[in-house]
């Protein structure tokens, strides 16, 4: 009988095979990925672009250590990317001044090395804040990082020596050793030193899930009494997290010191934070990958949708607000879901499903489009009219009203036929 | 003294306005465990509300309707969105209300503009009540003061003094024992987040014209009103208006200190020109709530008159 349960362990272990499929192949996938983008001849636009999206994925997945791992809800993550960010930013023009004055310590120190700067800075900052709001998880800790957020935000316009003001701190990073023969001077050569600290960042934090501590945090998230018992301190567990997830937020910080060559106190403030808990959840806080998935699609709308919509912001907070009420599991969580359902027995009645689905969510999706983009022109007050494939849709037309109100009508209409039709198969 | 007499008028009503903001986030926090992000876009809201209204037809219909439009808003978002919610835990709630708030801010700035709009005292009490000390005191203040206390007392009845009050209570501390006699608490919830939703916007209606009417109100009340709720306690009104007067009153003070850190500090040898000497206790004002809001969570994690930790 023992045997047999041992047997039963055993078998539940990964295979080595699956080991490399689910957990190096889809990191050496996305270094090769990551590497490859440049012989594409990507344009500066792309490339800046790529970088930001660089940078937020470290910030978002430092982030999801905190929330997808730790259970813990910060709303001031953006501390510690900012006062990495400013540490870097501050090594960099004491690079600037050792190299054209006596030299020193900071005149062989590379540019290229600034995150290490940022990590150390912002893991000192995690130690120093986090000691007093790791002691409770929940709702405590959510409200002392908001708090903590609040006072350093303001602190950023108080200490100018620091934060620089209004107009913040910049330096110039064509100084110091070279490093691999990048000047960092165009963009595509700071695209390798995105892309090297990006991977960096990707694996390490991979990497800490894999540590006794990635997985006593996750223990804490489930269960922070029976942890306890087990002998463990989440009080101390929780510590440790944050220090290190605090740390990853300023190797974020310390590339994004690199890229923009200035940092201003917007950095530390709590639109950043809001923003780094929207790329995680949207993402997807369940899965490693999310947060990159969350990262790369909200750094693309960010950039490109201002451009075609004023009420961007708007679209955003409306696919958050989606996310949370019908995919917990967020962007990851679907994709994850429809490759586990295609594996499933009832494949034929999930896909239909899925296309009731997508169907009424795209048209309820168009209708909204139009109510927006409509409301958004009349509030201008410019005159301007929605015209998209060449339809002229003014406020008052009926045409204008009917394309609002029949597909949301219509995409509801199917949205509760699927949703019935699920609890109908669940019966 | 003219200072302190003025500051303590304008403390305390800036207080009354507080507790009127976050009395309702109080409610609906210790009942659902929701600390709602949107509380304040839901004061925004009744003040947007009362500005058209107003501009329709008058104040005092405003007074009566934005407020209760307001909540009803709260009760269709409780209803159509946060029980949908629910079952994934509080976290996805507070992330919910988050999202409600970003969504809210856009949806305004769509309706009403992305600037300050014209949300003006009644002509009726727009006239000075009173001189002090030789300098004007608004009469709008002292009906501000007014509403907040008629608030304050219709409140401390319905709760305390009818049976509603009582079973809302109970609901307070003991939420599934009230189920289990057979009270419908999924409708006490709709009912508490509507009425706490219509507070909110009582206080926007009151304070748009008191303060400014911006989209960006929500987002300068939204923190300080978690400050009141988490300082004050959970299931604890009494605690809620402790600390938003308290609060009230210490920031005003603040704002009209006239010293800098080297005037207090001076004999540790802080020296005025320096960059710590040179900040005013003016420009801490604003810090204030968040220094409470740590400070308490750290000491005292059950606020100052909870009933039980967070």
């Amino acid at each position: 009988m023992s045997d047999q349960t041992m047997q039963d362990f055993k078998n539940l272990a990964p295979s080595n095979s699956q080991k490399f499929t689910q957990r190096l192949l889809p990191l050496v996938v996305f270094a090769v990925v990551v590497l490859m983008i440049p012989m594409f001849n990507p344009s500066s636009l792309v490339l800046t672009l790529l970088n930001v999206m660089g940078i937020n994925i470290v910030f978002a997945l430092s982030y999801n250590m905190l929330l997808g791992r730790g259970g813990l809800l910060s709303f001031g993550h953006a501390v510690y990317f900012g006062l990495g960010g400013y540490a870097a930013v501050h090594a960099m023009r004491m690079i600037e001044e050792a190299s054209y004055g006596d030299g020193g310590f900071w005149a062989s120190y590379p540019v290229f090395f600034l995150p290490v700067i940022g990590f150390a800075c912002g893991a000192l900052a995690g130690a120093v804040i986090g000691w007093p709001s790791c002691r409770r998880a929940g709702t405590p800790f959510a409200m002392i990082s908001l708090g903590v957020a609040e006072l350093i935000a303001a602190a950023g316009f108080m200490f100018g020596s620091i934060f620089g003001g209004e107009e913040g701190i910049s330096g110039d990073r064509m100084n110091g050793p070279e490093l691999f023969g990048l000047s960092l001077g165009p963009i595509s050569e700071v695209y390798w030193f995105i892309a090297f600290w990006t991977i960096v960042g990707t694996f390490c934090i991979y990497a800490f899930t894999r540590t006794p501590l990635g997985k006593m945090s996750e223990a804490t998230r489930d269960n922070p009494e029976r942890v306890e018992f087990v002998g463990y301190d989440p009080q101390r567990v929780r510590y440790l997290v944050f220090i290190f997830a605090g740390g990853f937020a300023g190797l974020a910080g310390g590339m994004a010191a690199v890229q923009y060559e200035i940092f201003t106190p917007e950095a530390v403030s709590l639109a950043p934070s809001g923003m780094v808990l929207l790329m995680a959840y949207i993402g997807g806080i369940r899965y490693f990958a999310g947060p990159i998935v969350g990262a790369v699609v909200l750094t693309y709308m960010q950039s490109m949708m201002s451009d075609y919509s004023e009420a961007w912001l708007l679209y955003l907070g409306i696919l958050f607000m989606v996310v949370v009420m019908f995919a917990p599991g967020g962007l990851a969580g679907i994709v994850a879901g429809l490759i586990n359902g295609m594996r499933a027995e009832d494949r034929n009645e999930r896909i239909g499903r899925w296309l009731t689905v997508s169907a009424g969510g795209l048209l309820a999706f168009a209708g909204l489009i139009v109510l927006i983009e409509v409301a958004v022109r009349w509030s201008n007050g410019y005159g301007e009219v929605f015209e998209p494939f060449g339809m002229h849709l003014p406020t008052a037309s009926a045409l204008t009203w009917a394309l609002i109100l029949i597909p949301i009508a219509a995409g509801v209409g199917l949205l509760r036929l699927a949703m019935k039709r699920k609890e109908e198969g669940h019966a | 003294m003219e200072t302190i007499v003025f500051s303590l008028l304008n403390g305390v009503i800036y207080g009354l306005l507080l507790f009127m903001l976050s009395s309702g986030l109080t409610l609906i926090f210790s009942m659902m465990g929701v600390l709602n992000f949107a509380h304040a876009s839901f004061y925004m809201l009744g003040a947007y509300f009362a500005y058209t209204i107003s501009d329709a037809s008058s104040f005092w219909l405003a007074l009566v309707f934005a407020p209760i439009l307001v909540g009803l808003v709260g009760a269709a978002v409780e209803r159509w969105g946060l029980r949908t919610v629910h079952v994934n835990g509080h976290v996805a709630e507070l992330l919910f209300t988050f999202g409600l708030a970003y969504l809210i801010d856009e949806v305004v700035k769509i309706i009403w503009g992305r600037n300050a709009v014209d949300y003006q005292i009644p002509e009726l009490l727009d006239f000075p009540l009173f001189e002090l000390f030789g300098a004007q005191y608004p009469a709008y203040r002292i009906f501000t003061l007014f509403v907040a206390l008629a608030m304050l007392v219709a409140l401390w009845f319905i709760l305390n003094r009818t049976r509603a009050g009582l079973i809302i209570q109970a609901a307070l501390s003991h939420p599934h024992m009230v189920g289990h006699l057979g009270h419908n608490v999924p409708r006490i919830f709709m009912t508490v987040f509507g009425v706490g939703c219509a507070l909110a916007g009582l206080a926007g209606v009151i304070g748009g014209n008191y303060l400014v009417t911006d989209p960006a109100m929500a987002v300068q009340m939204g923190p300080i009103v978690f400050v009141v709720v988490v300082v004050g306690g959970l299931g604890s009104l009494m605690g809620a208006f402790l600390a938003a007067m308290l609060l009230g009153l210490l920031q005003t003070f603040a704002v009209a200190i006239d010293a800098n850190f080297a005037d207090m500090f001076g004999w540790l040898g802080l020296s005025p020109t320096s960059e710590v000497g040179r900040i005013s206790i003016a420009s801490l004002a604003p810090m204030i709530p968040f220094l409470m809001l740590v400070l308490i969570l750290m000491v005292r994690p059950r606020g100052l008159l909870g009933d039980r930790e967070l």
